[in-house]
């Protein structure tokens, strides 16, 4: 696909643009997909924008959670799942508790996430950390620093976790390559960072 | 799950493995509590449930439920002073109840690894752990007030969110761990937009840097504006974050972001007369020396 924005810029009469949804952009499963999920009271949505009026990622970026609402709604799958903007959700989940529809939005942003990853968007930063939790069993793994800090303050240096256990770590590994989180994860631009 | 007051004691990741200083403070606070933590042994990550579960939701409930077998097959329920790992557990057992299927579809996983799993143990955070043992039990305890320390109180937002899956008496406004700060002396100052978040969840510190610590800052100038001297938190991600959004702010945008980042048993250890040494506040990212000094 050459452009995975769904709406382009037409100019008309000189100043005046307007930004066109095209019905090929549309897939009207979407919604369906994501109501599937969980997030079942997300057609109730009247875009009121009390979600956006919340967001405390929404306040200092472009972000608008009332967008991405509507933008699901209308099936417009690629340009959600492709938008970095999808990942400044800091989960804080004031949204999912103030919306009059009681829509849980933020499982809603969390399962288009999961679709985004299955489809391949996956931010650099986030690949490293799955591939941390895919080798160690932690996304944050312990450092040497740290290993250091324990001694000095008298804990046991090695973490009683998948850190210290070879067969707790095997146990985890073995669960991720069954639920397909090796294939995911390290598929395409493994290791390129 | 069982009465015990024996709690398997679960670290996560950014605990043990970037401030080893708050494990040890809840080691040595939470015995001396009355309260009996045993590890919690060959746990993983939670998975985090901002991030993880973001890139694979079946992956966050498998680890998720593993963890948790492994404080059901201890017999305790799971302990932890993490916000985010709290918040893994409680969603993970919501999933599991409400869909069999679900549970069914886990316990297979499990079983492949030679893990049984009912879904019967709970999850607790330490602050509820703490806060029921009653506020003036825990006045009893303390030797040492802290006495004018002026504190901005963080609560995190997994703590409190969704309110429908977490145990507190709902309410607009939550003040339990504004109690749990004022019965050391301190006082815990009213702030603007104390619920906000910190920033650093959902994936947003570990992929967007700038938006993350700016909702931090804006945290650090109400807490400032206020005449906060010092943070106290209850999570390990919001610690991290307070503790290295500071000297990454001063640097961006001029040297003015140096407040103290407590963990909530270390500021109860103080206040219980404990060695500020053993509490790890002599490892802090933003020097805790000062404040400390004051109550010696």
């Amino acid at each position: 696909m050459p452009d995975s924005t769904t709406a382009s810029k037409d100019i008309l009469m000189g100043d005046i643009s307007r930004e066109t949804i095209r019905s090929a952009d549309i897939d009207p499963t979407f919604v369906d997909k994501i109501v599937a999920a969980g997030a079942d009271r997300i057609r109730t949505c009247i875009q009121c924008g009390t979600c956006s009026s919340v967001c405390p990622s929404g306040r200092r970026t472009a972000f608008r959670t009332r967008e991405l609402m509507r933008k699901a709604l209308l099936g417009l799958k690629e340009d959600v799942l492709s938008s970095p903007d999808l990942w400044l959700c800091a989960t804080c989940l004031t949204c999912l508790e103030r919306c009059p529809r009681q829509i849980k939005v933020t499982d809603a942003i969390i399962i288009m996430r999961n679709m985004a990853v299955k489809e391949g968007f996956m931010l650099p930063q986030h690949r490293k950390s799955a591939q941390k939790l895919l080798q160690t069993g932690h996304a944050v793994p312990l450092d040497d620093a740290n290993q250091e800090m324990r001694r000095e303050l008298g804990i046991v240096e090695i973490p009683p976790t998948t850190h210290s256990s070879e067969q707790a770590l095997a146990q985890v590994k073995e669960i991720m390559r069954q639920t397909g989180f090796n294939a995911l994860v390290e598929g395409e631009g493994a290791g390129a960072n | 799950m069982t009465q015990a007051q024996t709690y398997s004691f679960f670290l996560g990741c950014v605990m043990p493995n970037r401030f080893p200083n708050v494990e040890k403070s809840i080691r040595v606070v939470l015995p001396k509590l009355g309260i009996d933590i045993e590890d919690l042994q060959g746990a993983s990550c939670c998975p985090a449930p901002g991030v993880i579960r973001s890139f694979s939701e079946p992956t966050w409930l498998a680890l998720a439920s593993r963890n948790l077998a492994l404080a059901e097959a201890a017999g305790h329920d799971i302990l932890t002073g993490c916000n985010g790992c709290y918040g893994t557990f409680k969603e993970a057992l919501h999933v599991v109840h409400e869909n069999p299927e679900r549970l069914k579809e886990v316990q297979r996983i499990l079983k492949s690894v030679g893990v049984k799993y009912e879904a019967k143990a709970d999850a607790k955070h330490l602050v509820e752990i703490i806060y029921n043992l009653g506020l003036e039990n825990l006045r009893k305890k303390v030797t040492r007030p802290l006495n004018g320390l002026r504190v901005g109180t963080h609560y995190g937002c997994h703590l409190l969110k969704p309110t429908k899956l977490r145990p507190w008496k709902q309410t607009q406004k939550y003040t339990f761990l504004d109690e749990l700060v004022e019965v050391t002396g301190a006082e815990s100052v009213k702030y603007k937009e104390k619920f906000l978040c910190c920033g650093a969840g959902g994936g947003v510190r570990g992929s967007n840097v700038p938006v993350s610590i700016d909702i931090a800052r804006e945290k650090l100038d109400n807490m400032i504006e206020a005449g906060a001297e010092c943070i106290v938190d209850v999570c390990s991600f919001c610690h991290l974050q307070f503790e290295m959004s500071q000297p990454q702010l001063n640097k961006e945008i001029g040297d003015r972001y140096h407040l103290p980042v407590f963990y909530y048993t270390q500021l109860l250890g103080l206040a219980m007369g404990i060695d500020p040494e053993e509490l790890g506040l002599h490892k802090h990212v933003i020097s805790t020396d000062a404040l400390v000094d004051r109550f010696l």
